[in-house]
């Protein structure tokens, strides 16, 4: 109850003192209006005695002053031009100076001594330095805290455009640079001891309303250094000498943490950056020395980002910085910081380093050692700390570790720093894995090749979030999709490891199998075949080359690279990924057979077989496993008759007791090819062949009654024109067994099965009929020995 | 004019990390009306990218694809074109031209699309095209030694197909095209 009458009362004096702004005003307007002296200084008094209330309590009254402040200094602007022209009023501003201080009370003669004061230095009656040192000493008369602020910030206005500047009309005899600097500092340093004296003004229990008060009218305080910024007779010399002194004595002297922390930061911000890093050393030096709670790692931020930002706008500078020694100066500022901060949360502290790591890659990016130091005081941070969990901390080391990263586009270059895989041992588990992710999206993007195992050891084991299963992190609890991406990252990365000597490419296949190998029956299926293709790719280089070179050992042969491939792809039979092993295993038979190594190839045959033979039991993966089989097998050509003659033999097998009888047909026919090679030397038992395709025609038939049986009609003949074109492809290809009237023979069967009393019309294996008929037209007409070939089979009827 | 982009065995992420740089700042989204895709993706995100390059696509399955649902065949009529798309490991002997004019035979089609052996061919025969786009990412083939990254664009214009072909050789995209008429179909032979 009291207290909203409280309020209710401060908001009826509010008004009330505007009411009593504007009566005076009105009066005032009305002297100035006649040219009356005598009542324009009455009412101006008057007016600006509304600034004197204490009827309200401390944290009320600010907010009071502010709004009246504005007001009356509307009419405090319009009294300043009525004392200027002196026609006006007749009294000579030496006069006037006198007159003003025969008000009343404190407050109002002050503002009028101000607003004279300047009209005073403008008339050039008296140096402008002697001036302004009365009024800034006289304005002490007025100790309050928030009056006194407003007081002196009047005064910082009203002066502001008549300081004794170089070049500014009232410098002169005696009226130099250095007393307009005297001017604003002394009012700046009176002025911020009466802001620090603010905090002390309310009842304790309010402490948090007053620094927010405290916090609004800092402005006012900060506005003096940026006056000192403008004046432009202050050189780097007078700045350093000065000025900086100066006003970091008494930003150490008033032990306030607000203002302190308040005005490093104005410093920061509203002199040159040249400035600061040529007085580094002296504003670091200050650091220490403020109270311990001051952010500073803020302030220090602030200050290595403008630097930052300096040295990459002028990169002709960065001489300068080396001169000055700002890494070391900056590094150890911050040392000094931490050890003086002892409390201050990790989070904090990495993101003091991520900021002096910009600063470095920015200033010095040639120096890796520099780079290294921050990545190693950050370990020390991190040391003896358990795993961090706060997320905005790891979002800071992901931060510090990713900036290498960008700045240099040859990831090889962040891998070399020692204390890189140290920072990231400190990461838990999960956040581990992001930043795996982003050094191998950093590779890809980069394009940057890692090219010895060495860094392909280093890479790994950054990696190793990945690659294996880290404590605390089991595979079973990771999102799928995220898994399949992981992985699949990790596959692509493989591809970007690679060195044009044989010898260290095999290393470096070898440093990643070691690492992989343990990855687990999930990760396998991705890992191995990006690595058996390296692998192969490796072979097919060192096929040209001979292995032994003068009977010497060579370490990288296609031999010791298969065997390393048969142990790669066996570890498959863990997952287990029988269709996978049986593709890759093909692969390598195929590799095997273009290095001439036939026992090797066997063995990958082998091995392919036992895997279709006991493992691959569905029966579409076995009819696409079939034709890989015959497709690879029929490529091969380092094979004596007898290992040929074992695989062929197999393999039709297999094809014949494929499940269903389309599929048999097929891979039956397939088979034919396994017996003849276009190539020179390549084999041409045309017996075989027919033996093949009458084999599939058999299967056809068979196919095409129990389709009669089970469904009352025929099939489709689609199988049989198949079988058809593959006799076509040999008649032509010229196996002796297959003759034109082999061929007429099955062109009549077709026929009768399409007329058939159950036959069912089917267009697909009609339209397939015909376009054979009509290619078998085309090879008629065609003349020559294809034509003569053609001659004797007879379309038509 | 209707474009059609026809490419395949990019074997991601077995074999090749990615697609051509200078390969994907051409494909351009929206420039593009179909697109016909062998098979070997061989994982959904580079499905989902040519998603992006073209919604209207089709793929036939490759034996190292992710996705096994993809089927062997398939065929579609583009203007007067029917096209036919297989991967192409299924056809024995790998690459025999006369073993893949059965199967356009079989197909029907004027155009068939066709992949597995990495190596980029355009063969005009009697019942059509055989088209081999290649591998766009040039991945390692036990068929065909170094390969170059490679893919299709057809301009199927009225009853004519340009087929231009775009190779990365040394760091640079070559083009060449082939000029096909497609011939009014002939009449039945009776039998």
């Amino acid at each position: 109850m009291m207290i909203s009458n409280g309020i209710e009362d401060e908001e009826k004096w509010l008004a009330e003192g505007i009411a009593g702004i504007q009566h005076n005003a009105f009066y005032l307007h009305r002297a100035l209006d006649s040219n009356n002296l005598r009542e324009a200084l009455k009412y101006s008094a008057q007016l600006l005695s509304e600034l004197r209330t204490s009827r309200l309590s401390p944290h009320k009254y600010y907010e009071l002053c502010k709004v009246l402040h504005m007001r009356a200094f509307d009419e405090l602007r319009r009294l300043e031009i009525f004392f200027k022209e002196e026609d006006r009023h007749g009294c000579p501003v030496i006069d006037l100076y006198e007159l003003v201080q025969h008000a009343g009370n404190i407050l109002p003669r002050l503002y009028l001594l101000c607003t004279v004061g300047s009209v005073y230095i403008k008339s050039k009656e008296a140096p402008a330095k002697d001036i302004l040192r009365d009024l800034v000493e006289m304005c002490r008369a007025v100790q309050h805290p928030v009056r006194g602020l407003f007081l002196r910030s009047y005064l910082a206005q009203v002066s502001r455009d008549k300081l004794p500047d170089i070049g500014s009309e009232y410098e002169g005899e005696g009226d130099t640079v250095m007393d307009a600097v005297e001017f604003v500092l002394q009012n700046f340093t009176e002025m911020n001891k009466l802001w620090v004296r603010m905090q002390h003004q309310g009842p304790h229990r309010e402490k948090e309303k007053l620094e927010k008060e405290r916090n609004e009218l800092r402005d006012l305080v900060g506005k003096n250094l940026h006056v000192l910024s403008q004046i432009e007779g202050i050189d780097l010399e007078m700045y350093r000498d000065t000025v900086l002194p100066s006003v970091l004595e008494q930003i150490v002297n008033c032990k306030d943490e607000l203002a302190q922390y308040y005005l490093m930061d104005c410093i920061i911000q509203v002199f040159p950056d040249e400035y600061h890093l040529q007085t580094l050393e002296t504003l670091l030096s200050a650091c220490p020395q403020l109270q311990p709670t001051v952010d500073l790692k803020t302030v220090l931020s602030q200050l290595m980002e403008r630097l930052s930002n300096y040295a990459s706008l002028n990169p002709e500078l960065l001489p300068e910085f080396l001169q000055v020694e700002a890494f070391s100066k900056l590094s150890n500022a911050i040392g000094k910081v931490m050890e003086a901060q002892v409390d201050m949360p990790v989070v904090g502290a990495i993101s003091l380093y991520v900021s002096l790591l910009t600063f470095t890659l920015r200033v010095h990016p040639d120096r890796l050692d520099y780079v290294d130091q921050v990545l190693g005081a950050c370990v020390k941070i991190l040391s003896g700390k358990p795993k961090l969990e706060d997320s905005k901390a790891t979002k800071q080391v992901v931060a510090l570790l990713s900036a290498p990263l960008d700045k240099y586009d040859d990831i090889v270059t962040a891998l070399t720093l020692s204390n890189y895989p140290r920072v990231m041992d400190h990461l838990d588990a999960g956040t581990n894995k992001v930043m795996a992710m982003v050094i191998i999206r950093s590779i890809m993007k980069n394009k940057s090749w890692v090219s010895t195992s060495d860094k392909v050891e280093v890479l790994f084991e950054l990696i190793k979030g990945l690659i294996k299963d880290l404590e605390g992190i089991s595979t079973d609890e990771l999102d799928e999709e995220d898994f399949n991406e992981e992985q699949n990252s990790v596959a692509c990365l493989m591809h970007m490891l690679y060195n044009d000597e044989p010898e260290e490419m095999l290393k470096i296949i070898c440093t990643v199998w070691k690492h992989v190998m343990s990855g687990g029956p999930k990760r396998l299926p991705f890992t191995v075949p990006s690595l058996v293709f390296s692998a192969l790719k490796l072979v097919r280089r060192l096929q040209g080359q001979d292995g032994d070179v003068g009977g010497e050992e060579v370490p990288a042969t296609p031999k010791k690279i298969f065997q390393l491939l048969n142990q790669i792809i066996e570890t498959l039979s863990v997952v287990p990924a029988p269709e996978l092993a049986l593709r890759l295993y093909l692969q390598c038979a195929e590799a095997a057979n273009d290095c001439d190594l036939e026992p090797v190839a066997y063995d990958f045959f082998t091995q392919s077989f036992v895997l279709y033979e006991e493992e691959v039991a569905d029966s579409k993966a076995q009819v696409t496993a079939i034709h890989l089989i015959i497709g690879t097998l029929q490529r091969v050509n380092v094979f004596g008759v007898e290992n040929r003659d074992t695989l062929t033999h197999k393999a039709t097998g297999y094809s014949a007791k494929l499940l269903k009888k389309p599929d048999q047909c097929r891979a039956v026919y397939a088979c034919s090819h396994l017996f003849w090679v276009d190539d020179q030397d390549g084999i041409k038992d045309g017996e075989r062949v027919l033996l093949c395709l009458k084999r599939s025609l058999r299967i056809a038939n068979a196919a095409q009654q129990m389709t009669n049986v089970t469904r009352g009609s025929s099939g489709p003949v689609t199988l049989f024109v198949e079988i058809l074109n593959k006799y076509l492809y040999f008649f032509e290809k010229g196996n002796p067994q297959i003759t034109a009237s082999v061929i007429q023979g099955l062109i009549e069967l077709i026929k009768t099965e399409m007329q058939s009393d159950n036959a069912v019309v089917n267009p697909v294996s009609d339209a397939f009929f015909t376009s054979t008929l009509r290619y078998i037209q085309f090879q008629k007409e065609k003349g020559g020995a294809m034509g003569e070939k053609y001659d004797s089979i007879k379309l038509g009827g | 004019m209707v474009l059609v982009l026809a490419l395949g065995d990019l074997h991601i992420p077995h074999r090749a990390p990615d697609l051509p740089a200078k390969f994907k700042s051409m494909l351009v989204p929206g420039k593009i009306q179909h697109v016909i895709c062998t098979g070997n993706l061989c994982i959904k995100e580079v499905h989902e990218y040519l998603k992006t390059v073209c919604p209207d696509l089709h793929i036939t399955r490759g034996e190292y694809d992710e996705d096994s649902r993809y089927p062997d065949t398939k065929t579609l009529t583009i203007g007067q074109f029917k096209l036919g798309v297989c991967h192409g490991h299924q056809v024995i002997p790998w690459g025999d031209l006369d073993s893949l004019a059965m199967l356009q035979r079989q197909l029907d089609v004027d155009i068939l699309v066709t992949g597995h052996t990495h190596q980029f061919t355009a063969y005009k025969h009697e019942a059509g095209v055989v088209i081999n786009p290649g591998s766009a990412t040039g991945a390692f083939s036990s068929i065909t030694y170094d390969v170059n990254p490679s893919f299709v664009l057809m301009d199927i214009d009225g009853l004519r197909v340009v087929v231009y072909v775009y190779e990365l050789i040394d760091g640079e995209v070559k083009v060449d095209k082939i000029d096909f008429k497609k011939t009014t179909t002939p009449t039945n032979l009776p039998h």
